[in-house]
C-alpha cells in the first residue's frame, strides 16, 4: 500500500495537526511515513503545504512527485487548486468551500469553487459550518480529515479515531471527546456524498 | 527501540543528547530552529543539565562550544547557512586548533530560499576549512550521523560540519533511538600549544591538518554512508549527495540500471570516483544546493570525462532538487495531468494584525515622506514585510545588521534622511557595532529599534536585549536626550510622528525604540500564565 497526500491551507488554519494525526496512525501501525511541513516566513498569514507519504515500503523522497497525489486535502478552497500539479488523474480533492480572504486581489467565490466543480473526483462542503454545528469552530481541520477518510486508502477509521486519542490525550478527555464527534461529522458528510 | 516520529531537527537534537552532549550553541535561524528548541524543551537534556539557552549570534555560539570542547566536553552549534558567515573567523580558526572534547557544527542550507536572502552551500566552508562533512540523506541517518559524529571529531581532532537541507531539518520520519553515552568528563589538551594560534604554532597546525586529509579521505572511502552500488549500464554513472540520492531512488523505485555512488561524508572519496569515471561514459552529478562536487570533479578527472549537473543544464542551476526536476534529468516525464488555474493568486505571508510594527511603519512612511530623498534601509525580520504593501516602507534588507552600518555609509554619502529599521533581536545580533561606528563619527542618521521583546521572525524566542536596549545605547554613548522609547500604538501617533521629525531634524545619532510585545508571544505567555 501506498498513498500520498498534500494537505493545505493557510497559516494558522491547523492543517499541521490534520497531519500529525495521519501520522500518528500510521506508524502505529507499522508503516512508513515522511511528512514533509513548511516552517518559517509562510506562517503569517501565507500560503502553507505538508506532503504527507504513508507505505508498506521504505520511502525515499519527502516531496511527493507531480501528478502523485492521491488526494490534496485543503482547508482552503482557493489553496486547493494551487496543488492541482501534484493531484494524480484519478486523485480527489476534499476541500472546504469556506475562503479565507486576506490578500486584496483575492478572486471571485464563484469562479474558485467552480474551477473545483470541474475536477473529477471531489468532495466540498462548508467545513467552517459543519465544525461549528457538531463541536467547535477549532476543529474544522478534524472534521476535514473526517471527510478525507474514505480517501486515504489503508488508513482506516478506526485507526484515525486512535491517532485522535493518541495526540489529543494529553489535553483531557473533552478535547478528546470534541474531535471524535468532528471527525464523525466530517466522514458523515464525505459517504453521503459517494 | 521503537520508532519515533521525529523531524530531521529533532532526530539531530536527541542524537545528540544521546551522544553524550554537554552544550547546544546556538542563535535561531530557519531551518535549524527547532534543533535547540528540542534540547531546551528535553526532559533528558534537563537532567544532564546539557546547556541551552539561545546565544547573542552564531559567532558567540561557535566561539562558546570551541571553549566547551577546549574544557573535554561534547559541544554542538546550530544555525542556519547565512550564520555560517557570520561565525566564519571562528569556525575556520576551529579547523586550526582543532578540538579536545567533539565539536560539531550543524548548518542548515535553504535551497530555494524557502525562509532565507540566498542558497548558499555551507559545503564549501566545511572545505574551506578542511574538515569532515557528513551529509545525511535521511532523518534516521541524520541521527546515526549525529549519535556517531562526537567520537568521530575526538578520533580525527578536528570538528566536523554536519549539512542539512530545508526539506531534511522540516520533514518527519520514523527514527530509531539508541543507547544514551555518558557526557565527557572536564580534561585538557595535552598539547598547551593546541590553541594559541600564534604564527609559528599555526604553521605546524597548518601542516597538520593538510596531511590529515588523507586520513579523511581515507574514512570517507571506508564510511558505510558512502555507498556503491554497481548498475549494468554504464552509459552513465550517477554520484547523488544527500538528499539528492533519494530523489533519485524515487525515480527508479523498481531499481536503477546504472552504477550509483551515493555520497553522504565528504571529503569526496577520490578514488572511488575516480574508478568509477573510468567504468562509465558520463557522470551525472545530483546534489542539493550549489554545484560543490561538481566543480570539484572537473580538476579530479581527466577532461575527457564527461559530467552532467546544474552547470550543464542536465539539472536546474538554481533552487532545490526535487523529484520531478531529478526525473527530468533522466528524460522522464512528468504525470502531471491538471494545471494550475489563472484565478489562482499568490498568498505572500503578511505583518500580523495587530503587529507593533505596522504602526511603526504607518507613523514613519507619513514622516519621511515630507522630505524630497528620504532613505529607509531595514533589516532581517517580521518587520521587513515592512517592504510588501500597503507599507512598502523600506528600501533595503541585505543581512543581519545591515541597517544600522548601510544608514551611515549612506549618510557618510550624503543621504538625508538616512533611516535605519531594526529589530531587537537583530539589533543585539549585530547592530551593537554599526551603532559605535555611527556615535564614533556623529553620523547623521535616525536609527529605530522596534523592540518587540522577542525574536519572532523565527518563532518568538527569547532575544538577547530585552530590558536592555536602553542601556546598550547609553553605554555605547547615545546621547540621553536623542535615546527615546515610546509604545507604538494608534493613540501615540500624533507623538510618535513628531518624534521620528525631530530625530530626523537632529544632525547626529538618534535611536527611537518603539517597544510594544510581539501578539503572538504575546498570547503564548497569556496562555502559560493561565496554565500556572
Ligand atoms: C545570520 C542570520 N542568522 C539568523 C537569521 C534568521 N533570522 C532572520 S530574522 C531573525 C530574528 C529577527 O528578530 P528581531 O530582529 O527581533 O525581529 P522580529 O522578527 O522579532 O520582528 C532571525 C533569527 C538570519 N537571517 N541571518
Ligand atoms: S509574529 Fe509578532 S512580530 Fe511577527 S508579524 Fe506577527 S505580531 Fe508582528
Amino acid at each position: 500500500m501506498k498513498i500520498d497526500i498534500i494537505l493545505c491551507g493557510v497559516g494558522g488554519q491547523g492543517i499541521l495537526s490534520i497531519a500529525s494525526v495521519i501520522a500518528e496512525a500510521a506508524l502505529k501501525n507499522g508503516l512508513y511515513m515522511k511528512q514533509a511541513e513548511v516552517h518559517g516566513m509562510s506562517q503569517r498569514g501565507g500560503d502553507v503545504q505538508s506532503n504527507l507519504r504513508i507505505s508498506d515500503k521504505p520511502i525515499y523522497s519527502d516531496l511527493i512527485p507531480k501528478g502523485e497525489a492521491d488526494v490534496v486535502i485543503s482547508l482552503e478552497p482557493m489553496e486547493a487548486l494551487r496543488y492541482l500539479p501534484y493531484l494524480s488523474k484519478e486523485g480527489t480533492i476534499v476541500t472546504n468551500s469556506a475562503t479565507f480572504e486576506n490578500i486584496p486581489d483575492y478572486p471571485q467565490k464563484e469562479e474558485i469553487l467552480s474551477q473545483i466543480e470541474k475536477m473529477p473526483s471531489k468532495v466540498i462542503f462548508d467545513v467552517d459550518q459543519v465544525a461549528k454545528e457538531v463541536a467547535s469552530a477549532r476543529a474544522a481541520n478534524i472534521v476535514l480529515l473526517g471527510a478525507s477518510i474514505p480517501f486515504l486508502g489503508g488508513i482506516s477509521y478506526d485507526m484515525v479515531q486512535q491517532g485522535i486519542r493518541d495526540i489529543f490525550g494529553r489535553k483531557g478527555e473533552a478535547v478528546v471527546e470534541m474531535n471524535l464527534k468532528a471527525l464523525a461529522a466530517g466522514k458523515a458528510v464525505a459517504d453521503g456524498m459517494k | 527501540m521503537s520508532k519515533q516520529l521525529l523531524l530531521g531537527d529533532e532526530a539531530i537534537a536527541q542524537a545528540a543528547i544521546d551522544a553524550g552532549l554537554s552544550g547546544v550553541y546556538a542563535y535561531p535561524g530557519t531551518p535549524s530552529t527547532e534543533i535547540t528548541e528540542y534540547i531546551q524543551a528535553s526532559a533528558e537534556a534537563k537532567e544532564r543539565n546539557i546547556h541551552s539557552r539561545w546565544c547573542t549570534n552564531e559567532k558567540t555560539a561557535m566561539e562558546a562550544a570551541l571553549g566547551m570542547s577546549f574544557v573535554g566536553k561534547r559541544a554542538l552549534v546550530c544555525m542556519k547557512h547565512v550564520g555560517m558567515n557570520v561565525c566564519a573567523d571562528a569556525f575556520v580558526n576551529a579547523g586550526m586548533t582543532g578540538v579536545n572534547g567533539g565539536l560539531v557544527v550543524l548548518a542548515a542550507d535553504d535551497p530555494s530560499m524557502h525562509s532565507s536572502q540566498n542558497e548558499q552551500d555551507s559545503r564549501f566552508y566545511g572545505k574551506f576549512a578542511m574538515i569532515p562533512i557528513f551529509e545525511p540523506s535521511s532523518q534516521q541517518e541524520a541521527y546515526d550521523m549525529m549519535y556517531d559524529a562526537f567520537e568521530f571529531s575526538e578520533r580525527m581532532g578536528e570538528p566536523v560540519l554536519l549539512r542539512v537541507v530545508t526539506r531534511l531539518a522540516h520533514s518527519r520520519a520514523g527514527v530509531v533511538r539508541k543507547a544514551m553515552k555518558p557526557q565527557n568528563e572536564i580534561s585538557f589538551p595535552k598539547d598547551p600549544k593546541q590553541f594559541i594560534l600564534l604564527p609559528a604554532n599555526a604553521r605546524v597546525r597548518n601542516r597538520n591538518l593538510i596531511e590529515a586529509q588523507k586520513t579523511f579521505i581515507a574514512e570517507s572511502a571506508s564510511s558505510t554512508y558512502n555507498k556503491f552500488a554497481e548498475g549494468s549500464d554504464k552509459s552513465l554513472g550517477v554520484i547523488a549527495c544527500g538528499i539528492g540520492y533519494n530523489y533519485l531512488m524515487e525515480n527508479f523505485r523498481e531499481g536503477i540500471p546504472y552504477p550509483v555512488l551515493k555520497i553522504s561524508q565528504y571529503p569526496l572519496p577520490v578514488d572511488q570516483i575516480r574508478a568509477m569515471a573510468a567504468a562509465c561514459d558520463a557522470l551525472l552529478v545530483i546534489e542539493d544546493g550549489q554545484p560543490f562536487v561538481e566543480e570539484q570533479l572537473t580538476g579530479l578527472l581527466e577532461p575527457s570525462v564527461k559530467i552532467k549537473g546544474r552547470l550543464d543544464g542536465t539539472l536546474p542551476r538554481d533552487g532545490e532538487l526535487t523529484p520531478d526536476n531529478v526525473g527530468l534529468a533522466f528524460g522522464f516525464k512528468s504525470k502531471s495531468t491538471f494545471t494550475i488555474p489563472s484565478v489562482v493568486q499568490m498568498r505572500p505571508p503578511a505583518l500580523c494584525q495587530g503587529c507593533s510594527h505596522r504602526d511603526v511603519y504607518e507613523a514613519l512612511n507619513e514622516v519621511v515622506r515630507e522630505y524630497a530623498d528620504y532613505k529607509v534601509f531595514s533589516d532581517i525580520g517580521c518587520y521587513t514585510l515592512g517592504a510588501m504593501a500597503p507599507f512598502r516602507a523600506i528600501h533595503s534588507c541585505v543581512d543581519m545588521g545591515a541597517s544600522i552600518t548601510m544608514a551611515k555609509g549612506a549618510a557618510d554619502g550624503g543621504l538625508f534622511p538616512s533611516v535605519a529599521v531594526i529589530g531587537d533581536s537583530t539589533f543585539t545580533h549585530s547592530g551593537m557595532t554599526g551603532l559605535l561606528d555611527c556615535i564614533n563619527e556623529k553620523s547623521n542618521v535616525l536609527i529605530i529599534i522596534s523592540d518587540n521583546e522577542t525574536t519572532a521572525m523565527t518563532g518568538g524566542q527569547d532575544s538577547a536585549g530585552t530590558g536592555k536596549i536602553e542601556s546598550i545605547c547609553l553605554g555605547l554613548g547615545v546621547e540621553p536626550e536623542h535615546l527615546r522609547v515610546i509604545i507604538p500604538l494608534k493613540k501615540n501617533y500624533e507623538e510618535m510622528k513628531s518624534m521620528i521629525r525631530e530625530e530626523i531634524n537632529y544632525n547626529g545619532v538618534s535611536v527611537i525604540v518603539p517597544r510594544r510585545e510581539c501578539i503572538q508571544t504575546a498570547a503564548k505567555h497569556k496562555k502559560q500564565a493561565a496554565k500556572q
